[in-house]
């Protein structure tokens, strides 16, 4: 076990834990944030750099400072560490930095982007990064790829966080995506335009924490804000089952993974959940999906009370017709 | 019972000459009367007669085209997410192969519609869009209707015209300076 002293607060983790998860056990505002690194994947990140935290005593034994800030999801604690995240003005500086660096060749087409009001960089840059761009040259552009009926590829949003190839690694059996090029020229690609055919390749646009990769279904369909998330289950042979249904009246819009605070996935699903199933009777709903409060999503959510109708005597004729013609959702036994 | 001893008391004192001799006050409140026939009077005679529009007036919605003549919105719904009073309502749709000419960006609004009865004009999607596509005109006001659908504003009547002498069956109609502004622009344009 090891003991470490993050932005003033003491917490003790198992040895070779990253200070990322150190964080997280202490949990709330302190924890740095991450665009690249993704608990269930291994091997990722340490890409994006916007977890960088300065570590102002190395350990017990050798309390010397690191010489540079680094990237807290790949950075071991070590007994005796002191860290400083948001009590660092250096730190806060060079978030800033990063969040320039990130937005340099992002198109910065929210409008338009369906991943808005749920991306990671928005939220990011938002929290941390300036309101103004010192940049001026050409963005990058690339041709654009087809990348089947499903995902929609939108390469001039991403970040390279290799999230997405790290998905297709482990959790199917064959790659057809990676990156190709190097450096500026680095980008998603499926070589030859394989078509992405495996049962879980969904899970990408899951992972992904901009808008690149994005459900081909939903394209347009509506903003995240005038959805609402409801969590339902089935019986999938393939999967858990356990899912979020996005809806928009009665209609069920997009099916996503379920994701914890920090926006990861735990359960994969699969593309059957994912694409198929668009009825409500094909789940059983379990109830609205929690929403952050700070989110956009629960912007302008009125939901009709669960009423029981039964306790309420003198319930007004024309709520009770109110409830007939749109009964509240009925939680899953 | 008394709360405070600010009370005045009231005597009933009885009438002097000139009170009972009546006409004296009448006389004297006629006189007020009269004055007031060349006085500069406090209303307008409306439909002829518009009082002038306060520069930061925010009247009827109008979504604007760029330059080029295209729809600046590209349907985003930030100006329907801060509508406090949820006015407004639009579809997306993609931009198909051919139509650059009218729609700026790949997303645009197949139907964007704004209910005049719900919005209170403050102006927070004016604020919001991300465009400058919808602007609240600081010259025109929502006209009373008789039918309430009438009052629920589409695309054909909040969208800028192109041409500036196009005026839409109900809808917006330019005024004369800004007709001749955009035929100004018009002409800078290279055809």
């Amino acid at each position: 076990m090891a003991k470490i002293t993050f932005d003033g607060v003491e917490v003790e983790v198992p040895d070779g834990t990253t200070i990322l998860n150190a964080a997280r056990q202490i949990g709330g505002s302190i924890v740095p944030p991450a665009m690249c690194y993704y608990t269930p994947l291994k091997g990722s990140g340490g890409k994006c750099r916007a977890c960088l935290v300065r570590v102002a005593a190395g350990s017990a034994k050798d309390p010397r400072p690191m010489p540079k800030l680094v990237a807290s999801c790949v950075t071991p604690v070590q007994d005796g560490m002191v860290v400083e995240n948001t009590t660092s003005e250096q730190v806060l500086n060079v978030r800033k930095g990063i969040v320039e660096m990130l937005l340099i060749n992002h198109p910065l087409d929210c409008p338009v982007c369906d991943q808005a009001g749920e991306c990671d960089l928005q939220n990011f840059a938002f929290e941390h990064g300036v309101s103004t761009t010192r940049y001026q040259e050409e963005r990058r552009t690339f041709e654009k790829i087809d990348i089947g009926p499903l995902i929609q590829l939108h390469m001039t949003r991403c970040i390279l966080c290799y999230r997405c190839v790290y998905t297709a690694n482990q959790i199917t059996d064959n790659r057809v995506h990676g990156v190709l090029g190097r450096g500026d020229a680095a980008e998603i690609g499926t070589y030859i335009e394989n078509i992405i055919d495996n049962d879980f390749s969904g899970n990408v646009i899951d992972v992904c924490p901009v808008g690149a990769l994005t459900d081909k279904t939903f394209r347009f369909k509506q903003r995240v804000w005038f959805t609402k998330p409801v969590n339902a289950h089935r019986d999938c042979p393939k999967c858990s089952g356990n899912v979020v249904l996005w809806y928009k009246g009665k209609e069920v819009l997009r099916t996503t993974a379920r994701k914890d605070q920090y926006g990861e996935v735990k359960e994969w699903i699969c593309n059957e959940c994912r694409f198929e199933k668009k009825e409500t009777s094909d789940w059983t709903i379990e109830g609205p999906a929690h929403i952050d409060r700070s989110s956009v999503i629960s912007a302008n959510h009125y939901e009709l009370p669960v009423l029981n109708q039964s306790v309420i005597a003198d319930l007004p004729e024309s709520t009770q017709r109110d409830l007939e013609k749109n009964p509240p959702l009925k939680l899953g036994s | 019972m008394q709360l405070t001893n600010r009370a005045k008391k009231l005597e009933k004192k009885p009438m002097t000459l000139a009170e009972r001799a009546y006409l004296p006050a009448i006389f004297q409140g006629l006189s007020i009367t009269m004055r007031h026939f060349f006085m500069k009077k406090a209303t307008v005679r409306y439909p002829e007669e518009v009082r002038p529009f306060s520069p930061v007036f925010r009247g009827l919605h109008v979504l604007k085209r760029d330059e080029q003549g295209r729809e600046r919105c590209t349907a985003c719904g930030l100006c329907a997410v801060a509508c406090p009073a949820e006015a407004i309502t639009m579809v997306a749709g993609e931009r198909k192969k051919g139509e650059e000419h009218l729609y700026r960006e790949e997303k645009y609004a197949i139907s964007y519609e704004v209910n005049m009865l719900r919005c209170i004009f403050c102006g927070l999607c004016e604020e919001a869009c991300p465009k400058a596509a919808v602007y609240l005109q600081p010259d025109k006001i929502a006209p009373p209707r008789y039918e309430r659908d009438e009052f629920i504003y589409g695309k054909d009547r909040l969208v800028e015209p192109v041409s500036p002498d196009a005026r839409s069956v109900r809808g917006i109609q330019l005024t004369p300076e800004q007709a001749d502004s955009l035929r100004n622009k018009l002409a800078q344009q290279p055809a």
